[in-house]
């Protein structure tokens, strides 16, 4: 089976891969670009693990093909913190105690910045509705969606700040 | 062992720093068991059985094996037989040879799922080809999926070999009995006779799954002297390498198991699916072999919780006061022996005060996948009866749900699990927390009612590992024996610093290899912050040992005038100080690196207890249930980082909720599983929940240095009757099955 060039820019860095028509943004991610921060909890778009921001819309990177990535921007876990300095979502993840496995933890870390980009100012219903398609089992949610209140104040606070 | 030392004695013991392995988690860096990749790696693909039970007429292997790029295909004729050996595995223990048979079929399928042959190939593309190309004739055989028709005393036999255990002599049962765990003081059904009010109910449940979000995944490296390396993500890496040796008759030392980060287990990773099975592979081939589990496989063959059939009769005097109780239930184990019989009954009424009590726990084969462990195995099941039935019983009294709690609770000294008497446990206080709490007087909106519920979980501890030991510098290194699920390392590292009074910076925690550490048992049965915790301590005060002797020869003083005080060496008479880092530098001339690895068996645990408060507000036109509002109160012996003991009471809880409201193994008319996916088998998510808040009651361990007692199984005992009971004063009918889903409210609602 003939395999297609995809070139795509992730995380700010241009970069080719070729992958067969089938084969998931999620696989290509992984297996072609060892980006494995992005997680395959189902491959079926229930479980959030593998969120991705492409052009700026939050999707599960297992329901989009590899090849759909041509020419766009994609944003993993691998590229939400600046160098060393943590982004503060991931920060008030750390803070809050708000992963216990961690392994829902990028997938919840890059929806999470997806909202504040869209929301800087969401209310508890909105974080618990906008998360809905990411599932833990460990936490029962309770210190993500603090700890996703608590970036969102800080944001805010930063943005005032500036 | 000495009592714990009071709370406001300690430094960092109760103080919430932030986990060593946490921004490896946020960043996405963080090496799960899917993760892995080894060089030159072949990718496997397994087939399995599409019926819930078959006998295996043939396997054609020909076509695949002609696939381009396949290496290696095996089927059950390539693994060698096993002995019947019982092996130890949290708080319970198993089969191996029906463990063995679980990972690859020989002669029988038992269920929909499970494995029959598998491949390797160079990619998972041409694995995947040719297992769809393996040709297997099956024989149907008669199978059961519910736990009545396997029961009944004619029920066509699944497994012709079984052998009960804990029958009567004589006593004619189901061929698919494993087993009958009867327990019983006095006489259950005089005292029950003379009882002012009675509930007699019976109670119903689907098994559930542990639902982890990381599927099952591992790499295998056979190598051509023998060595067996294995990368998994496991609840214990050194269960996988004794099950693995043992099923492959290889010795336990040419097996080195690298723990990878593991993406939830709660139970259902103490059990080995696919490592023996990329081992084969990968002896035949040569090269590592990679399996990984789709989620729809982790639904049809691993996990899950049993489903139960429950009777329960409960009588008490006109005080409230319980006279006698009988309860017997029946839980499904699925396709070989389970486990949770024993537990259950342990469990069923445990934490009250029962004068005259008949308990029979039985358990029935099933064409379903062998059950696994889930948190506080056995307990919820039949604890869902108790509970209700208690609570029915209070309001035939007139009494409030907590006061009759309180007027049966068990507290330190009365007899608990099995007669023997309790230690420093806190029921009582749960109670007395839960009855004070704003949460319990509150108001209720419209539509809304509230229920309590409380439970018990006994808590393990058992064999762990830990060794401590100083880098040049005087960094303090920990490697353990124990995977971290939860937050384990951030409290192993908080007990090393308290122990050693060196900064919790300082300390550096590894979860080691199985070549690299002791034997320590999985991270499971509420176990490792308590027994892993005490090797860590025990290792580090072994440390300070060494360090004292070692400043001494350094000051030239006797060891006697030695203190060790804030992480110094002191010398008594005169003052003079030697830092762990001074000491550290010079080690190599006191007498070399100053390092301890330290063994342990504690088995001083106490078992566990919570009381839950649960608003729900059902919507009458839907059936719809929304829970509004949660508290969890809960005795933990002391919180090493309480933001982690926060996590468990939560994370329980809400799986509680789930197993109440959501979750369901549902088979279709074939005996497949219909509903292998995070779409159809539901998992709470965050919009279906309110904060859950907790409430802790330290009531500290004198078995464990800091007082430990084990959190993480005991919050998900109550939450199926707290929920079931408020649905229940909601709409004015008792919910006895579950999943309370809104067809069955809208039909209770609805029904004349």
């Amino acid at each position: 089976m003939s395999r297609i060039h995809v070139t795509t820019t992730v995380n700010g860095d241009e970069r080719e891969f070729l992958c067969s028509p089938g084969q998931t943004l999620l696989d290509a991610l992984r297996d072609e670009l060892d980006l494995t921060g992005s997680k395959e909890g189902c491959g079926s778009g229930d479980c959030g693990a593998c969120t991705v921001i492409l052009d700026g819309e939050m999707v599960c990177s297992c329901l989009v093909l590899a090849g759909e990535a041509q020419g766009r921007r994609v944003e993993t876990i691998e590229g939400i913190a600046e160098g060393s300095q943590l982004h503060p979502v991931q920060q008030k993840f750390l803070e809050n105690a708000a992963l216990q496995c961690g392994f829902c933890t990028p997938g919840f870390i890059v929806a999470s910045k997806a909202l504040l980009d869209k929301n800087p100012n969401p209310t508890e219903t909105e974080v618990r509705y906008w998360l809905a398609g990411n599932l833990c089992r460990c936490t029962g949610y309770d210190k993500i969606v603090r700890a996703v209140m608590d970036a969102a104040a800080e944001l805010r606070q930063e943005r005032t700040a500036a | 062992m000495n009592a714990p030392e009071p709370k406001d004695a300690f430094k960092v013991v109760g103080t919430r720093p932030i986990r060593p392995d946490g921004v490896d988690k946020v960043t996405g860096k963080a090496i799960f068991g899917t993760d892995y990749k080894a060089a030159n790696m072949l990718a496997g693909a397994i087939v399995r059985c599409p019926h819930p039970h078959a006998r295996i007429k043939s396997i054609d292997t020909s076509k695949a094996e002609a696939v381009a790029g396949v290496k290696a295909v095996v089927t059950g004729a390539d693994f060698p037989s096993v002995e019947d050996t019982i092996v130890r595995m949290g708080e319970t223990s198993a089969s191996t040879v029906d463990m063995a048979q679980n990972v690859m079929a020989r002669d029988v399928a038992y269920y929909d799922g499970h494995p029959v042959a598998a491949v390797a190939a160079i990619s998972q593309e041409a694995a995947d080809e040719a297992a769809a190309l393996i040709v297997v004739e099956y024989e149907q055989l008669p199978y059961h999926i519910d736990i009545n028709e396997s029961f009944k005393l004619d029920a066509p036999a699944i497994n012709p070999n079984l052998k009960a255990t804990g029958l009567a002599e004589g006593e004619k049962v189901s061929p698919n009995v494993t087993t009958k765990f009867p327990y019983a003081k006095g006489d259950a059904d005089a005292a029950l006779a003379g009882a002012a009010a009675t509930v007699t109910a019976h109670y119903t449940l689907k098994p559930v799954h542990q639902g982890y979000i990381e599927p099952h995944a591992c790499v295998v490296s056979w190598k051509p002297d023998g060595k067996i390396d294995i990368w998994c993500s496991s609840q214990g890496a050194f269960n996988i390498r004794g099950l693995t040796a043992s099923f492959l008759h290889v010795d336990i030392g040419s097996i080195r198991v690298m723990p990878l980060e593991i993406g939830g287990g709660f139970g259902g990773k103490n059990s080995v699916y696919l490592e023996p099975v990329a081992a084969l592979l990968s002896k035949k081939s040569g090269r590592p072999v990679r399996l990984l589990m789709s989620r729809s496989d982790v639904f049809r063959a691993s996990g899950p919780a049993p489903g139960a059939e429950i009777d329960v009769t409960l009588g008490a005097d006109a005080q409230g006061n319980l006279v006698g109780a009988k309860v017997e239930f029946v839980y499904s184990a699925g396709a070989f022996r389970g486990t949770d019989a024993m537990p259950g009954v342990m469990h069923a009424i445990c934490h009250y005060k029962v004068p005259d009590f008949s308990l029979i726990g039985w358990e029935v084969l099933t064409n379903m996948p062998k059950h696994a462990a889930y948190r506080a195995p056995g307990a919820p099941q039949v604890n869902f009866a108790v509970e209700c039935a208690l609570n029915e019983l209070a309001d035939k009294l007139g009494i409030d749900p907590i006061e009759i709690r309180l007027k049966n609770a068990v507290g330190p000294g009365d007899p608990g699990m099995m007669g023997a008497p309790l230690g420093n446990v806190g029921l009582i206080e749960c109670l007395e927390a839960a009855k004070a709490h704003p949460h319990y007087t509150a108001p209720l909106g419209e539509g809304q009612a509230r229920a309590v519920a409380c439970g018990s979980w006994m808590n393990y501890g058992g064999p762990s590992t830990a060794s401590v030991s100083l880098a040049e510098d005087g960094s303090v290194l920990v490697a353990t024996g124990s995977p971290d699920i939860g937050g384990s390392r951030a409290s192993m590292a908080i007990m090393a610093s308290e122990t050693l009074g060196v900064p919790y910076e300082q300390i550096n925690v590894v979860v080691a290899d199985t070549s690299s550490v002791g034997f320590s048992m999985v991270t499971g049965g509420s176990r490792t912050t308590y027994a892993t915790g005490i090797a860590v301590i025990d290792a580090a005060n072994a440390v300070i040992d060494i360090c004292k002797q070692r400043a001494a020869k350094m000051l030239d003083v006797d060891v006697s005038t030695i203190e060790w005080i804030d992480g110094e060496a002191v010398e008594t008479g005169n003052g003079k100080r030697l830092s762990l880092r001074q000491i550290a530098e010079k080690s190599g001339a006191t007498g070399g690196p100053i390092s301890f690895e330290k063994g342990v068996s504690p088995l001083q645990h106490l078992p566990g207890y919570s009381a839950q408060i649960c608003d729900v507000e059902v919507d009458r036109e839907t059936g719809n249930v929304s829970v509004v509002r949660y508290t969890v109160v809960q005795d933990v012996g002391r919180a090493i980082h309480p933001a982690y003991v926060e996590g468990q009471m939560q994370g329980g809880a809400v799986q509680g909720i789930g197993w109440a409201l959501n979750e369901a193994y549902i088979y279709n008319k074939d005996g497949r599983l219909d509903n292998a996916g995070f779409l159809d088998y539901r998992i709470p998510v965050a919009s279906d929940m309110p904060m859950i808040d907790t409430v802790m009651i330290e009531k500290a361990n004198p078995g464990h240095p800091y007082g430990v007692k084990g959190v993480g199984e005991v919050p998900i005992v109550p939450p199926l009757a707290a929920v079931a009971t408020a649905v229940g004063n909601a709409i004015g009918k008792r919910m006895r099955d579950l999943p309370i889903s809104p067809e069955r409210v809208y039909a209770a609602l609805n029904e004349g």
